[in-house]
Order: structure tokens, then sequence, then C-alpha cells
């Protein structure tokens, strides 16, 4: 298992060591700290305006920090100019030069080294065979499709072998089918070539899809620092519970913490989450539910108690692969809940104003305590 | 498309008679045979074959030339420079005094230009001619080279010089290698408005010549005065076919490097 972010005595390929950034009195990355490993498959996540962008351009040498230090294998890194620096970009315009042809485009990075120019070349017609455009060569990006032009950028910026490949939204421009094709094209690029490469994006789908581990921020800071099933299945607050997919957040206050997990009394009855949580009785918490891991009945269950709410189907939206029940609790409270169609839906058997029970396994509740 | 209809076409033709008419009779009148220039005595060559001959005439069309391909390229320079200076450079210090001094030229009226240009030849007392009309028109049109280089710079991707930085090129090389051959097409077309303002400019180089210095629109227009010779004519017309040579050429050059939306786009509005 490849996890160097959980072994202490492992050295970061790059550090952010409390980096800040600001525009004016716009504040666009606020004091972070951060450790990619070399090898690693790391997204930066967050909604737009967040400083994921800022971060990787800090990463480039395209902005200066204000705070803070940026160091490449412990070596300082901040005051190195863009140019020097063994890490290169994938603008998420693309940036292709269009007065060069494709070639010319993949060959710049090569041609600022001075080496031969038959090296030149062969590097670059492998690296075309490798994004495979090998009859494009003599092309202008302008007479490209979209998806050749991406392809292009990643080539010219993946021919000088950098220690870090930065990626910054590079699929945003796809069409959604081409675009979770390249998202497995990326991974095995990623994979086969060894290199550690860093996405910027705002699709959380995508990171999880991609990124072995993700950072998701918000206003210039970090949230939390996870693989996608921790972040998935552990977030550490409602904001990201919430940013991550669909979730059901119910208010209530701890009753009892103990062995068998703890207990929260809410508006909708009792509730038990076995998920380990920092709380005491007392404390205000949200219990936060998967829409996934909620099962909806026509029938009340055997045993009415915790971790069971009623209420009346109010919208249910198919999705082909998925349906998705909003239902209206007794108090008010409407809560989602997704089933997959694994039969083939002539009718369905759950309507609309049908009262209905949902239930669900204290293992799927989290405690959320901010 | 909608049809024309002959209120259109009516219009049309009225519109491009108004601008070129004058010109083409001009050009019509350049080979006429005969000596009187008000009539038509049949086609003929033969004042562009006396025009060979006249040596006053042509010295001053290669003083002329001269003179514009010196003051074009030099303003092309300063322009390009000043307009770097007003997109790039941020809000620095005195930009809004800045580009006010840029643009003054364009508006200002040209006998001022030249009145001013001459006291300052005579104060610091340098002999008038070749060079003081290429210094004089040098700061009459590096304005309009601006003008036209700035609008393009306004709508260069700087991301591409990031690209280029990023991927090991260092700031004065990205500079030459990317953003100069992406801005060229505006630069030629600076170029040519520079040289044919400088090529049919006769207040501000009447201003500042000096014995020995006579531009073509000066020797034309000293000559016009003694009567028109059907010769002036032959000189028009070659002039007017080396300016649309130019204005040409440089709009194809606009069009082949951006696919028919560059550099003219900078002209057509200014």
């Amino acid at each position: 298992m490849f996890a160097p972010w959980a072994d202490p005595a492992a050295r970061p390929l790059v550090r952010f060591d409390g980096v800040s950034k600001r525009f004016g009195t716009a504040t666009a990355v606020e004091r972070v700290s951060l450790d990619i490993f070399s090898g690693e498959f790391f997204a930066l996540l967050g909604p737009s305006g967040c400083g994921k962008t800022t971060l990787l351009r800090l990463l480039a040498g395209l902005e200066m920090p204000d705070d803070g230090r940026i160091l490449l294998d412990g070596a300082e890194l901040t005051t190195v100019p863009p140019y020097r620096r063994p890490i290169n970009l994938m603008f998420q315009s693309y940036a292709l030069f269009p007065h060069l042809t494709v070639e010319g485009n993949v060959a710049f990075g090569l041609k600022q080294e001075a080496l031969p120019k038959a090296e030149i070349a062969s590097r670059v017609d492998e690296m075309l065979a490798l994004v495979r455009l090998e009859g494009f060569a003599k092309r202008k990006p302008q007479h490209l499709s979209g998806g050749q032009r991406q392809r292009v950028a990643l080539a010219r910026s993946l021919i000088k072998r950098p220690r870090v490949l930065l990626l910054d939204e590079p699929l945003a421009a796809l069409d959604k089918k081409l675009r979770s094709e390249t998202q497995f094209e990326l991974m095995q690029l990623q994979e086969s070539l060894g290199l550690t490469f860093v996405i910027v994006t705002h699709d959380q789908q995508e990171a999880m899809t991609v990124a072995g581990r993700i950072a998701v921020m918000d206003h210039g800071r970090l949230v939390q620092v996870a693989t996608p099933q921790e972040i998935y299945e552990r977030p550490t607050s409602r904001w990201v519970a919430d940013f991550i997919g669909e979730i059901n957040l119910i208010e209530g206050s701890v009753t009892e913490v103990g062995r068998s997990g703890t207990v929260v009394a809410s508006a909708a009855g009792r509730l038990r989450a076995l998920s380990p949580a920092d709380v005491t009785a007392g404390d205000v918490v949200w219990v936060a539910l998967r829409p996934e891991k909620v099962r909806i009945a026509l029938e009340p269950p055997p045993v009415e108690g915790e971790n069971c709410v009623a209420g009346q189907v109010a919208d249910i939206g198919y999705l082909g692969d998925l349906s998705i029940y909003k239902v209206r609790l007794d108090n008010g409270i409407i809560m989602k809940t997704a089933v997959a169609n694994v039969t083939r839906l002539v009718e369905r058997p759950i309507n609309w104003d049908d009262r209905v029970w949902l239930t669900w396994s204290s293992e799927a509740a989290m405690v959320l305590t901010r | 498309m909608r049809r024309a209809s002959w209120f259109n076409i009516g219009s049309l033709a009225l519109g491009l008679a108004f601008l070129y008419l004058p010109i083409v009779i001009l050009v019509i009148y350049s080979f006429n045979a005969s000596r009187l220039v008000t009539v038509w005595g049949g086609w003929s060559i033969r004042w562009y074959a006396e025009l060979i001959d006249d040596r006053a005439m042509l010295e001053s069309a290669w003083v002329t030339l001269r003179i514009a391909f010196l003051s074009a390229s030099a303003a092309t320079v300063l322009g390009t420079l000043a307009a770097l200076a007003l997109v790039r450079f941020g809000r620095f210090r005195g930009r809004v005094l800045f580009s006010g001094m840029i643009y003054a030229p364009l508006v200002m009226p040209e006998v001022i230009t030249g009145l001013a240009l001459l006291l300052l030849f005579v104060a610091i007392d340098i002999d008038r001619g070749f060079w003081t009309i290429a210094i004089a028109h040098t700061t009459l049109i590096t304005c309009f080279v601006t003008v036209v280089v700035q609008s393009r710079l306004l709508t260069f991707d700087t991301t591409l010089e990031e690209a280029a930085m990023n991927l090991g090129c260092p700031p004065v090389k990205t500079f030459l290698t990317v953003t100069l051959p992406l801005i060229a097409p505006a630069l030629v077309s600076g170029w040519m408005l520079a040289f044919t303002l400088s090529l049919d400019d006769l207040v501000v180089a009447s201003f500042t010549t000096g014995p020995g210095a006579t531009t073509l629109p000066i020797r034309i227009y000293s000559e016009v005065r003694l009567g028109v010779k059907p010769e002036i004519n032959a000189v028009c017309t070659i002039l007017i076919a080396l300016v649309a040579i130019g204005i040409a050429s440089a709009s194809l050059l606009a069009k082949f490097h951006h696919g028919g939306r560059g550099a003219m786009a900078g002209l057509a509005g200014r």
C-alpha cells in the first residue's frame, strides 16, 4: 500500500510551510502547510475562488508568496524563478503557442536546454506517440479539436520529465464522456511514468477518481487533507461532508458516549452512531448520513426505535442508475435517500405522498461537531 | 444574406465615388498624352518616361523614402515600448500623464507640432535638413504605432508568456520567441501606417526642412503652385500604388497570421 504520508520518517517532495498570498486586501491563500510526496497523485479541491489555483501558481513560481516557504526535496524553492524550477504546469486554457506547430509546442521546453536536435526530435516523437498524436506534428493548434489540444498541452508539460507536474483544471473544457476517459488515461500515465502529479479541480468526482490524496480548500485554507475514502466516509466538518457528495444532516445533542457508540437526541428521535467522535454528553452535534446508506421502505421496521424516522415522499428523481427520494419527515426536515435501480422498474413501487420509513445502520451514521 | 436593394447599391456607389473619384481621375490623367492637364489627348506613358529623367523629382522621392523608412522604424521601436509600458506595467505613478503625453500628437494640429519642432531645432542650433525631418516625423507618428500595438497587447493572452517561462524560457527570450512573433503583425501594420504618414506629410516637413532636403510632398506642392504638370500626376500615381501595395500586404500579413482577425482591426478601431 502506497501511503508515504502515514510514515513520519518519509521526506516530502514538496513542502508548503505556512504559505500565505494576498492580492490587495483579499487573501487567496492563508497559512497553508502541506506535504506532497514523490509519486503521489494529489488533488487540490475546492469551490471556485478558494485559492487552489493560486497555490498551484505559487508552486510553479508564477506568484510569489507573501509569507512562508516552499521547499522542493528539502531545498528552498521560494526564491527560484519559474524558468529554473523542475516543475511544469498544464494550463487550464492550455496556453498553446499559436505561432508554433504541435511539434514546435511540444519541443519548446527541450529547446530551452540546448539539447542536440536529434534527441529533441526523438523525444518529441516519443511524446506524441504517448498521447496518440503522431499524425498531427505539423498542424497548428488552431486546427485541432479540444481533446487534441488538451493532449498537446499534456505532452508539452510532460516532455521535460518534471519532478512535479501541475494540472490546472486539465479536463474542464472536455465533454463529459471524454473527460471520464481522460481521467483514467491520466491515472495510467502517472503510474507508468512514476511522476508526481498535482491536479487542481472544482469537480469532486474528478478528484475522487484520479487522486490518491485530496486537499479540500475553502477561503484560502486547507479544510481537510486525506484519501478520497476518508474524506467521503469521515469528513471533519459539515462543510466538507456537504461539498463532497450529498449529505443528510440532523442536528441534536449528545446524550450518551460509550462503547456502543454515540447516542444523539434529535427532533428525528434517538440516533446512534458507531463512528468514533470526540464528544461528551450535552454537546451540540450533527449526525451526517450519505443518502445511499439510508434505506427506504413502505412498511415500518419490526422494531421501531433508534435510527428510524417516518415521513412522506415529497419528490422523486429518476437518474437511471439511481432513484433519489426526498422525504419530508413528520417534523418538517427533508431527508434524501438514494436507491440503486438494480432491477428494471416498470412501475415505481414507492410513489409521491406515500408514507415511508427510513432506516440506517449505526455504522453508516457519522457524528460531526462543526 | 440580405439582397442588396437599389438604394444600398446607389449609396455605396456614391460613397465610393466621393472618396475615390478624384484619385481615379488623377490616375487616368497620369496616362494622358496631352501636355494640357485638362484636355484628354489619348493614352500614353510619356510622363512616366519623362519622370525618369527628372533628377530633382527622383532625388526628392529618394529623400522621402529614406526619411519614411527611418522614422517609421524608430517610431515602431519607441511606440512598441510605450505600448508595453502602458499595457504591462500596471498603474505606475504618472501613468495617466504618460498616456496623455503619448496620445497628444494624435490630436495636436500639425502646424503647432511643426512650429514647436522648428523652434527647438533653432534653439539647439542644429543644421536643418534630412535628420531634422526624420526626427520630427518620428515625433509625429510614434503615437500611431502605440495605438496599434497597444490594442494588440490588450488582447494578448499573458498565460502564453507564463507557459514559456514555465517551460524554462527566461523572460527576455520569452519576449523574443513568444511575445514578439505574436504581436509582429501589429508591429508591421504600425510600421506601414507610420511609413505612409511620414511619406505624405507636408506641414511638419516644411517647417523642419532645410537646404538640400526637399521631400516629395514639398516638391509637388511647390511645383503645383506654378501650375499642374502631367508629370506630377505620374508621381502621385506611383505613390498611390506604393501605399496601396504596402497597406494590402500589411493586411494580408495580418490575415495570414491570425486567420482573418488581425492587427488591421487595430487600425480600423482607431
